[in-house]
């Protein structure tokens, strides 16, 4: 069915879709209508689930933990202080390779107090062994957490994935949406250990310094393994639904001289910019970052790159940037814009472009820094 | 690519309006997005909402610098933001108003809004409802039309007079 909708009610159609068996979660601006909608759904008898609505994020994810560890599917959302509460079992979910789905609505971290987007609290939970994609559009927004749930619990992966979409830029618009009738793309949940009541075992018990390496290792071997997993997903979501996605989405770049790298809203607004440089003769890619974890591929041979952050690690730089880098070799110029939801236009992208410094930092909007 | 940027006060339907004309201009068969830009919202507070619309996909998420047409739901805002900024030199200002908007210099259009909900006994919460009758006024400058905006406003409102709203919005609107 063709509508239009808010990035938040395209990840709550797409849930409904889903038919998670649970769903915990607490509300969070600018998150909530996520929350509200699959609550109105399950109210309405629309969706069979059952919803919880707990205390915190902290217990939203540990309720979570115990629904999918018991056999059923489970999904959650949150943004910013909300997902930062909840970190000892975002661990915890990825330990104990439990395949649940969250929507993560990019919001930065007081204080200041600040409801708009930023990637930084995304980011702080990079570590975590969580798969981690970051959509545009509010169309993405739906198919990525669809794709979400067939990926996590693939037994080639069983790692929880967390779908990134920016707060208000895309979780409070409104674009078209194209819902589908998903037939049998997502399987049966079936998780290998899950809780037996016939067959009791011990889960997550104390393991020592001989064994404890050998899950750490299990786990980035299932992140390595996922890659293939995401772009066999894709690619059946692309045959049975007619739309395509990879580990980025690349505009313009074949010839191009220098290729924009960015993630969410800015990463598609920077499409734009590429046109309008492509018109003055610079001929200029767009790059968009879709996968964050596990972490694509990137070929930027003999291309200068100009990286935007919406995030920051103090006391080193922008966390996007040095994974360009760390991963091709390439000194971007490294652009810190957005954070906050500090406004940045698609002029704005070109004029980074125009006056590109690689191997340099800036911050957007700053002067008086070194 | 047409973009609008509509100005009004927390609780006045500013944002409601700005996602009634996208849907609006979708069921023309167009591309549109509507974005509020989301303050710390109250009520009485000055709201800005943006949308665009366009015969192909729309990549910008950023706000709207130089609108083709500005409307403002309530004139006393104009007292506190300058509603034209960065108006296009011949872009067109719509102003919920029984009066024309004094000095104006282009394309200007007024129509009471106001006049029009409480005729319709359209109010809640004590505040006459514009978001409706404005989709009229707009339909009447060809920015949708009038059966797309009917079709939007049923989608998201049961009461007909919502519907009556816009088409007496599109009746009184001189162009």
């Amino acid at each position: 069915m063709l509508t239009i909708a808010t990035g938040n009610k395209a990840v709550a159609a797409a849930v409904k879709a889903a038919k998670p068996g649970v769903i915990a979660a607490y509300p969070i601006t600018p998150q909530t209508e996520i929350v509200e909608q699959i609550a109105e759904y399950v109210t309405a008898g629309d969706l069979k689930s059952q919803y919880i609505p707990v205390e915190s994020e902290h217990s939203a994810m540990a309720a979570c933990i115990g629904a999918s560890a018991g056999g059923v599917r489970t999904f959650t959302a949150t943004s910013s202080h909300g997902l930062l509460y909840m970190h000892e079992m975002v661990h915890w979910a990825a330990g104990a390779r439990l395949p649940i789905v969250m929507a993560n609505v990019n919001r930065a971290l007081g204080p200041g107090w600040n409801t708009w987007a930023e990637h930084s609290d995304a980011f702080s939970q990079r570590d975590t062994g969580w798969l981690q994609v970051f959509v545009s559009t509010v169309q993405e927004a739906y198919d990525a957490t669809l794709m979400a749930f067939k990926i996590a619990e693939h037994e080639d992966v069983l790692l929880p994935v967390m779908v990134n979409l920016d707060g208000f830029a895309l979780s409070h618009i409104m674009q078209s949406l194209e819902t589908v009738e998903i037939g049998d793309f997502l399987p049966a949940y079936h998780l290998p250990h899950a809780i037996d009541t016939e067959n009791p075992l011990v889960y997550g018990p104390m393991t020592g310094p001989a064994d404890y390496f050998r899950f750490r290792w299990d786990i980035e071997r299932s992140m390595r393994d996922a890659r293939g997993v995401i772009a066999d997903v894709e690619r059946e979501f692309a045959e049975r639904f007619g739309r395509s996605y990879g580990p980025t989405e690349d505009y313009r770049c074949e010839d191009a001289d220098v290729i924009v790298i960015a993630m969410g809203t800015l990463g598609k607004e920077a499409e734009v910019a590429v046109d309008r440089l492509r018109d003055e003769g610079i001929k200029a890619g767009s790059m968009r970052l879709r996968w964050f974890r596990p972490f694509p591929d990137l070929d930027l041979a003999r291309r200068e790159v100009v990286v935007i952050d919406r995030d920051y690690s103090f006391g080193f730089g922008g966390v996007l940037a040095h994974a360009v880098r760390s991963k091709t070799g390439i000194a971007p110029y490294s652009v810190i814009a957005g954070l906050g939801g500090q406004e940045v236009t698609y002029n704005d992208i070109a004029d980074f472009v125009r006056n590109r410094h690689p191997g340099e930092e800036t911050w957007f909007g700053v002067s008086d820094h070194v | 690519m047409y973009e609008i940027r509509i100005h009004s006060r927390g609780g006045q339907g500013g944002v409601t309006a700005a996602k009634l004309l996208a849907l609006a201009a979708f069921r023309d068969g167009k591309y549109a997005t509507a974005c509020p830009f989301y303050g710390a919202e109250r009520r009485g507070a000055p709201v800005v909402s943006f949308v665009r619309i366009d015969d192909k996909p729309i990549k910008i998420y950023s706000q709207i610098h130089e609108p083709d047409l500005v409307i403002v739901l309530d004139t006393s805002i104009m007292d506190v933001v300058d509603v034209l900024q960065g108006l296009k030199g011949d872009g067109t200002v719509l102003l919920n108003s029984a009066h024309p908007l004094a000095g104006c210099n282009g394309t200007c259009r007024h129509v009471d809004l106001t006049g029009i909900a409480l005729a319709e006994n359209l109010v809640i919460a004590g505040s006459p409802i514009l978001n409706t009758p404005v989709l009229g006024a707009l339909a009447k400058m060809g920015v949708v039309t009038l059966p797309s905006v009917e079709k939007a406003i049923r989608e998201m409102f049961a009461d007909e007079r919502n519907v009556k709203a816009a088409e007496a919005a599109y009746e009184e609107l001189k162009v």
